[in-house]
């Protein structure tokens, strides 16, 4: 018997497929995200509108209200860590969380170095903006990917540019000869291995889910037409008019997302979205943490 | 034969990959119509409470229990095996209660505790077996086979048409489950 391998924690990934990822703040919003059919929830001390609007150093959340929603519910609980804490995630795999997400929201612990994710028996998953991004995070030993998108904007122009541009760039490798992988992979600042991998399967090694700016039901349907195989929402659920309503019409939305009926059905009447900013007036882009 | 893979939620595109390799004709099944127009389902991977909320909300659990409870052949992993139980922790979930037995969901522990391992399968030889947050079978009725066991625990179960796998066939590729339901 072995755990930790490669196949169990990729294998945890390929199960949220389809389905929707909820940030949520405490255990009433986790039991409203599990009720209304989420496929996990990632324990935050705030959604990234809270940090983008307060400012500060954003951390890894408070261990008691990671445990609080652990026991809440039976859906698997993600939680996030500091890009490069590797001691972060020793805690958050010792309190046995199901998934890390080492992520850009938070304040970065380290310039250089991401986590070395082979060392850990959880898995992880990473930010993108590219296709070279993506495969340097997966030859790091992320088992999941998902685009970065510009997290607590409400704002999806910047998930549809990181899914469209790693998907251009997986048809472009399907393209070249093999003697030109070589020099792709200089390009995408990537292991040759897995440049092949992908030239070959025309797809990444693990799941890829968006994220970063999805707020309403036919946001996460617009991602999975793109091709990406779930969604995380952030503030977009608990920041917007009547949560509850919103999160079961975006799940209802993921999985039906190429009826075009079916996301009308699951859209009317649900209120006010969240607010949304415009990309171009930020201060901080938080995509531009982590290389 | 016409094989529906249930596809509100869960790993979808292993089990058609596979049910393609054994010859079957497979089917991505998200409505009635689908539904109406397959001979055998695969209850896939997921997250059992996504997938019990999906098929009520979208009023497929009533017409699914009818084709299985009328003999339609039948095999859940995971997740689908839990949907299939008749009793799951005792509490009150979406289920279709077709297999006489008691799931006790996330029963080994956290996703560190997830683990893969060599199963001998009655009927299906030696099977590599991937368990992700799995569930364990407590008690299974009297017209329930265990066609396997792991850690001194029933892995796959069956009662006339209906097959159930607390693991996943399908993340390493073996077929024998799915060569079962076809038989």
């Amino acid at each position: 018997m072995e755990r930790g391998t490669v196949r169990v924690k990729r294998g945890l990934a390929e199960m949220l497929k389809g389905g929707v990822i909820m940030d949520v703040t405490n255990v009433d919003e986790a039991k409203i995200a599990a009720e209304a059919g989420a496929v996990s929830v990632m324990a935050l001390e705030r959604v990234p509108a809270d940090i983008r609007a307060e400012g500060g150093v954003a951390r890894m959340a408070d261990l008691r209200r990671i445990e609080d929603i652990q026991a809440a519910v039976t859906i698997p609980v993600m939680a996030k860590v500091r890009i490069g804490h590797f001691v972060e995630a020793q805690v958050l795999q010792s309190i046995g969380i199901d998934f890390i997400d080492e992520s850009e929201v938070l304040t970065p612990a380290d310039e250089t170095n991401h986590v070395d994710k082979w060392a850990f028996d959880v898995p992880f998953v990473c930010g993108c903006t590219d296709l070279g991004e993506a495969l340097r995070r997966i030859s790091e030993g992320a088992a999941m990917i998902r685009t970065k998108g510009e997290a607590g904007t409400g704002n999806v122009v910047e998930a549809v540019r990181h899914m469209r541009q790693v998907s251009k760039e997986i048809r472009a490798l399907q393209m070249l000869r093999p003697d030109e992988l070589p020099t792709a992979a200089k390009e995408l600042r990537a292991p040759l291995e897995l440049v092949q991998e992908v030239a070959g399967s025309g797809e990444l090694p693990v799941v890829n889910f968006a994220a970063g700016g999805i707020a309403t039901p036919a946001d996460a349907a617009l991602m999975m037409q793109l091709g990406c195989d779930g969604v995380f929402v952030g503030s977009g659920i608990f920041k917007s008019e009547d949560p509850d309503a919103r999160a079961r019409a975006i799940v209802e939305a993921t999985t039906h997302f190429e009826d075009p009926e079916a996301v009308a059905r699951a859209t009317r009447g649900l209120g006010e979205a969240m607010r949304g900013q415009e990309i171009s007036l930020l201060e901080t882009r938080l995509q531009d943490r982590g290389w | 034969m016409r094989v529906g893979v249930l596809a509100l939620q869960g790993d979808v595109r292993e089990h058609v990959r596979l049910l393609k390799e054994i010859g079957a004709d497979p089917v991505a099944v998200k409505t009635r119509e689908a539904l109406d127009d397959v001979e055998g389902i695969v209850l896939p991977g997921g997250e059992s409470t996504t997938i019990g909320f999906l098929l009520e909300k979208f009023e497929l659990m009533d017409p699914l229990r009818k084709r299985i409870e009328d003999g339609m052949p039948t095999l859940g992993t995971c997740a689908g095996a839990i949907l299939l139980a008749s009793r799951i922790d005792g509490g009150d979930v979406p289920k279709l209660g077709v297999l006489d037995a008691t799931m006790h969901r996330n029963a080994y522990g956290t996703q560190i505790e997830s683990f893969e391992d060599d199963v001998d399968v009655e009927g299906a030889g030696t099977m590599h077996a991937v368990f992700i947050r799995a569930p364990i079978v407590e008690g299974v009725g009297e017209g329930v086979e265990v066609l396997a066991t792991c850690r001194e625990r029933p892995v796959v179960v069956r009662q006339g048409n209906v097959i159930a796998a607390t693991f996943h066939p399908e993340l390493a590729d073996e077929t024998g489950l799915h060569r079962m339901l076809l038989t």
